[in-house]
């Protein structure tokens, strides 16, 4: 089975905020994954640890004193350098469908999602006016499962869940290869954020082969990520210290970077209890690994960058599914 | 003890958002209240922390019914209560900084002097650090700030705690994190808790015992009939 070439290619992305006063603040450094069509990656972690900010920069949408570095590759297209018409002309909606967090301040507040909806068609599929657009907004509509009675609804008359769904339908009219969801779930209960999820992933089997969808999904909820995910990456501080299988991450054997297992140890399901201390300011991150001084396995060695290993950037990784202490021993002694 | 007896309450008349709730968390007790999206639980949570006045049925703390709302409650059963709220971004005034906002009850109340010592103490219980008191809510994460608010409920060591979806915004470390934050506060003072969420996991490994919206309300209003 030949492997189909990735929808989206992230090698060495990294975001600096250059401030006024004060040293630059490195929000993501150094980001490499990929994401195959018909998968779902699901990139997690704490508030605050650069995730939003990666969905900004694939996006063309990161404000003016933001420096990139790296590349992001959308099929030829390089995200982080294409300029802005290319990006507003043919990227956002038509290759990558943006599903944002709170749909509510996303929706335009004084008009319907009946309008909205049309809007976006007429935009991406050229559809203008008549009977043929208003098929194709119930069309759309319906893909996301938003009910054709609610599409004369203002965005404040719809609950949080249906709001959710009318910015789904939206993110799906283009249907773009590539779905970006930044915290799709963010205050929905759990029988909502299941829907939502559920969503997305029909999205993404919908089709199949190298023609298939695929799906960012960027969200600190765990629950929604072990639901749909193929794979899983966790950032912490601004690096991608995890990058591996969904059901070996919250299955066995468990995480395997430290920061990533005392993350699953804190749902209420399981030891529900929190990582001690809090993540370090962006702005001031220490030179070897960002985690030390939260972390039990620390020691002298950790003031030194960890290299990566089959995805783990961790002088101390927690056992693998396969690999035998010794092999990971010589393959970070190789690396260094 | 803090007893909701019959109460119905909503936003316009004859619309209730719910209809004839009774529901009393006693001393030291910890009740958590689960329901989906709209059902009216954060109603509800704001009618047992005195900001809401229901449209009939009776609140009683601690024997007294209570009989004024919000500003006009009397100071010893408004202060009795600390709340925390589910977006710490709407609940915190963005001119102040974090030291200010976790004091500010205590100036509302007229103890400015002992400030800075409760301050310094609560940063430390709820894990801010010097610097992040300096800072305005705009220049720190959800989270942080949401630990600035729970320290601003805990400033005047209510009696009650209510916290309506208090970790709905935050990640799996720092929702454990708050967690054990109010349940230490609550082994140390006797507090009680009425936890309101959608987090049928969260809720139950939380507290000491959890109703269901569905279980609480005598008849369902056809809004949130299954």
């Amino acid at each position: 089975m030949t492997v189909p070439p990735p929808v989206l290619s992230v090698r060495g992305l990294s975001v600096r905020f250059l401030m006024p006063h004060g040293r630059p603040v490195a929000a993501v450094t150094d980001a490499r994954f990929d994401v195959l069509p018909g998968e779902c990656l699901a990139l997690l972690g704490e508030s605050g640890c650069g995730k939003s900010v990666l969905a900004s920069a694939l996006l063309g949408l990161l404000p003016g004193n933001a420096q990139t570095a790296g590349e992001a590759l959308l099929g030829d297209l390089n995200l982080l350098t294409a300029d802005e018409r290319t990006l507003a002309g043919t990227v956002r909606g038509r290759r990558i469908g943006l599903v944002p967090q709170s749909p509510a301040a996303h929706l335009t507040p004084v008009r319907t999602i009946r309008s909205q909806l049309g809007e976006v068609i007429s935009e991406l599929k050229g559809i203008r006016r008549g009977a043929r657009l208003q098929h194709a907004v119930l069309a759309a509509a319906g893909r996301a499962g938003f009910p054709e009675d609610h599409l004369d609804r203002h965005p404040h008359q719809l609950s949080g869940g249906l709001a959710q769904r009318a910015a789904t339908a939206l993110a799906l009219v283009g249907d773009a290869p590539l779905l970006l969801a930044d915290e799709p779930t963010t205050g929905l209960d759990r029988e909502l954020v299941d829907r939502t999820v559920d969503e997305l992933r029909r999205h993404v089997d919908a089709r199949s082969g190298a023609a298939g969808h695929g799906l960012l999904m960027i969200t600190h909820d765990l629950a929604a990520a072990e639901r749909i995910a193929d794979r899983v990456a966790v950032m912490y501080a601004g690096r991608i210290v995890e990058l591996g299988e969904a059901d070996a991450f919250f299955g066995a054997p468990g995480p395997r970077h430290p920061y990533s297992r005392r993350l699953l140890q804190a749902l209420p399901d399981r030891a529900f209890t929190a990582i001690p201390g809090m993540p370090p300011e962006l702005g001031d991150l220490p030179d070897g690994c960002a985690f030390a001084a939260r972390c039990e396995r620390a020691t002298g060695l950790c003031s030194t960058r960890p290299p990566t290993v089959d995805g783990i950037s961790c002088h101390h990784p927690h056992q693998g599914p396969e690999a035998a202490p010794y092999t990971l021993m010589r393959k970070g002694a190789d690396r260094a | 003890m803090l007893e909701l007896r019959s109460v119905t309450a909503g936003y316009a008349r004859n619309e209730p958002v719910f209809d004839d709730v009774s529901l009393t968390v006693t001393p030291g007790e910890a009740v958590g209240l689960v329901g989906p999206s709209g059902c009216g639980k954060s109603t509800l949570a704001r009618v047992a922390a005195l900001l809401h006045r229901p449209d009939s049925g009776a609140v009683v703390l601690d024997g007294e019914p209570v009989r004024h709302w919000r500003h006009r409650a009397p100071r010893a059963q408004r202060t009795a209560f600390g709340v925390v709220f589910q977006q710490p971004r709407l609940s915190a005034d963005p001119r102040l900084t974090l030291s200010d906002l976790i004091e500010e009850p205590l100036r509302a109340t007229g103890r400015r002097e002992t400030a800075r010592e409760r301050v310094a103490e609560l940063a430390g219980t709820v894990g801010l650090t010097q610097d992040l008191l300096g800072r305005r809510p705009h220049e720190v994460s959800d989270g942080q700030l949401q630990r600035a608010c729970l320290a601003r409920a805990l400033i005047l060591r209510p009696r009650w705690l209510i916290c309506d979806e208090m970790t709905a915004m935050l990640d799996a470390s720092t929702t454990a994190a708050l967690v054990a934050v109010v349940e230490s506060y609550r082994s140390a003072t006797g507090a009680g808790l009425l936890a309101v969420g959608h987090d049928r996991t969260l809720l139950e490994r939380w507290c000491d015992h959890t109703v269901h919206w569905e279980n609480l309300t005598a008849s369902p209003t056809p809004g949130n009939s299954l």
